[in-house]
C-alpha cells in the first residue's frame, strides 16, 4: 500500500497546484524585491517589477539566480529575513569554488523536514520504523534534513551520521533498522565491508535505502540494493534549496516527484536561458516560493535532466523529474567530448568492477589525456598478465563505445583510492585552462 | 608432484614491493623463490614459500590480492646445457610453458627452476613417463 505523509497535498489536482503556486509566487517575488536589494536590482536590471508577476505564467520574466550571484552575495547578501529571524544555517562542502551558506527560519526547517518526511513515506517508512541516518550530520544538509523528516514521519531515529562502518553495521543490527538514510557510494561502501564481515543481506533487517547527495546509476542503485537486500530510492536536493527533498522517488522509481507546492520546477537550455518543453533534456531551473530566510528565484541548479507531468500510478500528483544525467559542473570536456562520471561507473559495474574510481585528466603536449583507476578485485585477478590485459582491454573499449573517447585504464590495489564516508573524489582535473 | 606458488597483485608504484617485503619479514616468512613479472601500470609477484596458506593470509590481511596457482619445480645439473636437456624432455612431451624462474639459493652443482605450464597434471604425466620427476613441496622445503 502506498503511503503518504500530506496526501492532501502529494495528491492534490493541478488546478489546486497551480493556484498555490501562483499565490505564493506573487507574495514571494513582493518580497524579495523589498528585502533583498540584490535581487531587486537583477529585476531593476531587466526592468520587471512585483506588479509584473500575477501568476506563474510569468516567471519566465524573472531574472535567473545561479551560483556565481551566490558567491558574489555571500555571505549575507541573498538573505530575505533579519537575522534574528533565521534559526540555522547549513553550508555547501565547497568542492566546486566557494561554499554555500544558507539560512533557515523555523518555518523554512519545517517546511524542509516535510519535504524529506514525504520521502521517507514514500520509501515506505511508516512510524513502526527505525530509520538509520548515515548522512554527514552537521553543516551537511543530509544528517539534518532525513533526521527531521524521520521525526515527523515518528519513526525511531538513529542519528549515526557518517564513518565507523563496522558501528554503523552492528547497529542496523542489534536495533533492527529497517530503513538507511546516506550517500549511494557509503551504502556501497556498507555493503562491501558487509561482505568482508562474511554477512550477506539476510543478515540485516534493511528494507529501503534513501540514498543522494551524488550522481549514482542504475547498476549502482541494482548493485546495493542485491548486497543490502533492499529497495534503493533516490531523493535530490541542494543546500541553496533546503537541502535533501526538493524531490524524492516513489514507488514505482520512474522519475523524482517534485514537491511543488514548495518549488516550481523549469528546464532551460543552459546556452540561451529560453524555457523548455516538457520531456526536453536541459538544465533543472527552481523558485522556492515560500522559502523565507534563503529565497531562490529562479535558480540555476547546473543539473540536467527532464520534467515529466504524466499521471504516476502512486496517486501523487507532482511533476516528476528524470534523474539528473549529471550535474553541469561535474561534466568533464576531454578532448572535445562530454564525459559525465556517471557514464563511467554504469560501464564499471557493468563489466564487474566495484563502483570505486578515480578519474585523472590532465593537459600534456597540448592534449588531454585520460586515465581512469579502477581498483583490482580478488575476482578478478589471475596469474596471467595476459589475461589481466585482456581485462583492462575489454573495459577500455566498454568505455570508449559508451564514452567516445578511449581512456587508458589503470589498475590500482584495492581500497586506495579514497574511500569516501561522505562524497567520493571521483574527478582530478589537473588541466589548466 | 605440484607445488603451490603465490601470486601476489602489484600496483605500479614506489613503495609497493616494500610493502610486501615488510609483510614477509615482519612475519618471519621466508621465501624459497621470487619472480617479478612486469607491465607499464602492474606487476605480479610470484612467490614460492613454505606455508603458502600462512603467507597467502598474512598478505591478504595486508590488504594485497594474493592467490594460488600450481606450479612445477625441478632440479637442474648447474652444468652447460642442463637446462636444454630439461627443455628438451617439455618439448617431447609438447608441454607449453607460460613462464619460468629460477630458485634462490641451492646447493652447489644443482639448480631448481619453478615451471608455470598450461596444464600441469597432463604436464607432470607426460613428463614423469619421460623420467622427469617435479620435486615433492617436502623436498622444495629441504632446499
Amino acid at each position: 500500500m502506498e503511503h503518504y505523509y500530506q496526501p492532501e497535498i502529494e495528491c492534490a489536482s493541478r488546478e489546486e497546484i497551480t493556484r498555490w503556486q501562483s499565490e505564493r509566487l506573487v507574495k514571494q517575488v513582493r518580497r524579495v524585491y523589498e528585502n533583498v536589494p540584490y535581487y531587486r536590482q537583477k529585476m531593476e536590471e531587466k526592468g520587471v517589477t512585483p506588479d509584473d508577476i500575477r501568476g506563474v505564467e510569468d516567471l519566465k520574466k524573472l531574472p535567473f539566480l545561479s551560483k556565481a550571484d551566490l558567491r558574489d552575495a555571500y555571505p549575507y547578501g541573498l538573505m530575505g529575513k533579519p537575522m534574528k529571524e533565521c534559526v540555522r544555517i547549513h553550508s555547501t562542502s565547497g568542492t566546486t569554488g566557494k561554499r554555500v551558506v544558507a539560512f533557515y527560519t523555523q518555518h523554512d526547517i519545517d517546511l524542509w523536514e516535510d519535504c524529506c518526511a514525504r520521502a521517507l513515506m514514500a520509501a515506505g517508512a511508516t512510524d513502526e520504523d527505525v530509520v538509520q541516518v548515515s548522512y554527514g550530520y552537521g553543516l551537511f544538509t543530509g544528517g539534518a534534513g532525513l533526521d527531521g523528516g524521520s521525526h515527523k514521519v515518528g519513526c525511531l531515529t538513529v542519528p549515526m551520521s557518517s564513518g565507523n562502518t563496522d558501528r554503523q553495521i552492528m547497529f542496523i543490527r542489534d536495533l533492527n533498522a529497517t530503513v538507511l538514510c546516506c550517500t549511494p557510494s557509503y551504502a556501497a561502501y556498507l555493503g562491501e565491508r558487509m561482505k568482508e564481515l562474511g554477512l550477506g543481506p539476510e543478515d540485516i533487517p534493511l528494507k529501503a535505502g534513501i540514498f543522494g547527495a551524488e550522481a549514482w546509476s542504475e547498476e549502482m542503485r541494482r548493485d546495493i540494493e542485491k548486497t543490502l537486500g533492499i529497495k534503493a530510492y533516490d531523493i535530490y536536493g541542494l543546500t541553496e534549496l533546503s537541502g535533501p527533498g526538493v524531490s524524492f522517488e516513489c514507488s514505482e522509481q520512474r522519475g523524482m516527484h517534485i514537491n511543488e507546492d514548495h518549488f516550481i520546477p523549469e528546464i532551460i537550455d543552459p546556452d540561451t536561458g529560453e524555457v523548455l518543453p516538457d520531456g526536453t533534456m536541459g538544465e533543472l531551473v527552481i523558485t522556492a516560493v515560500d522559502k523565507e530566510a534563503f529565497p531562490m528565484i529562479r535558480y540555476r541548479t547546473k543539473d540536467i535532466c527532464s520534467l515529466n507531468r504524466e499521471k504516476c500510478s502512486c496517486g501523487r500528483t507532482h511533476v516528476r523529474m528524470t534523474k539528473p544525467r549529471g550535474r553541469s559542473d561535474d561534466m568533464l570536456i576531454i578532448r572535445g567530448v562530454n564525459v559525465f562520471p556517471s557514464q563511467i561507473e554504469t560501464v564499471l559495474l557493468n563489466h564487474g568492477y566495484a563502483a570505486n574510481y578515480q578519474i585523472l585528466v590532465d593537459r600534456v603536449n597540448n592534449t588531454d589525456t585520460f586515465e581512469i583507476l579502477v581498483e583490482m578485485t580478488p575476482e578478478m585477478f589471475t596469474d596471467s598478465i595476459g589475461q589481466i590485459q585482456q581485462l583492462q582491454k575489454t573495459l577500455s573499449a566498454g568505455l570508449q563505445s559508451m564514452l567516445g573517447i578511449r581512456p587508458k585504464v589503470t589498475l590500482v590495489a584495492p581500497k586506495t583510492i579514497a574511500r569516501s564516508e561522505g562524497k567520493a573524489v571521483r574527478v582530478v582535473d589537473k588541466r589548466k585552462i | 608432484m605440484s607445488i603451490k606458488q603465490i601470486s601476489v597483485f602489484l600496483e605500479n608504484k614506489p613503495g609497493k614491493l616494500f610493502e610486501l617485503t615488510r609483510l614477509l619479514a615482519d612475519n618471519g616468512i621466508d621465501m624459497r623463490a621470487l619472480s617479478i613479472a612486469e607491465t607499464t601500470d602492474f606487476g605480479i609477484a610470484r612467490l614460492i614459500v613454505g606455508d603458502a596458506y600462512g603467507a597467502a593470509r598474512v598478505l591478504r590481511e595486508g590488504q594485497f590480492i594474493a592467490q594460488y596457482s600450481d606450479v612445477l619445480a625441478f632440479a637442474v645439473p648447474d652444468e652447460p646445457g642442463g637446462l636444454h636437456r630439461l627443455l628438451g624432455a617439455f618439448n617431447d612431451a609438447q608441454v607449453n610453458i607460460e613462464y619460468m624462474y629460477a630458485v634462490l639459493g641451492g646447493e652447489k652443482g644443482r639448480a631448481y627452476m619453478i615451471f608455470r605450464v598450461t596444464d600441469t597434471e597432463a604436464a607432470e604425466r607426460a613428463l614423469t613417463e619421460r623420467g622427469l620427476t617435479p620435486l615433492a613441496p617436502e623436498e622444495m622445503e629441504a632446499i
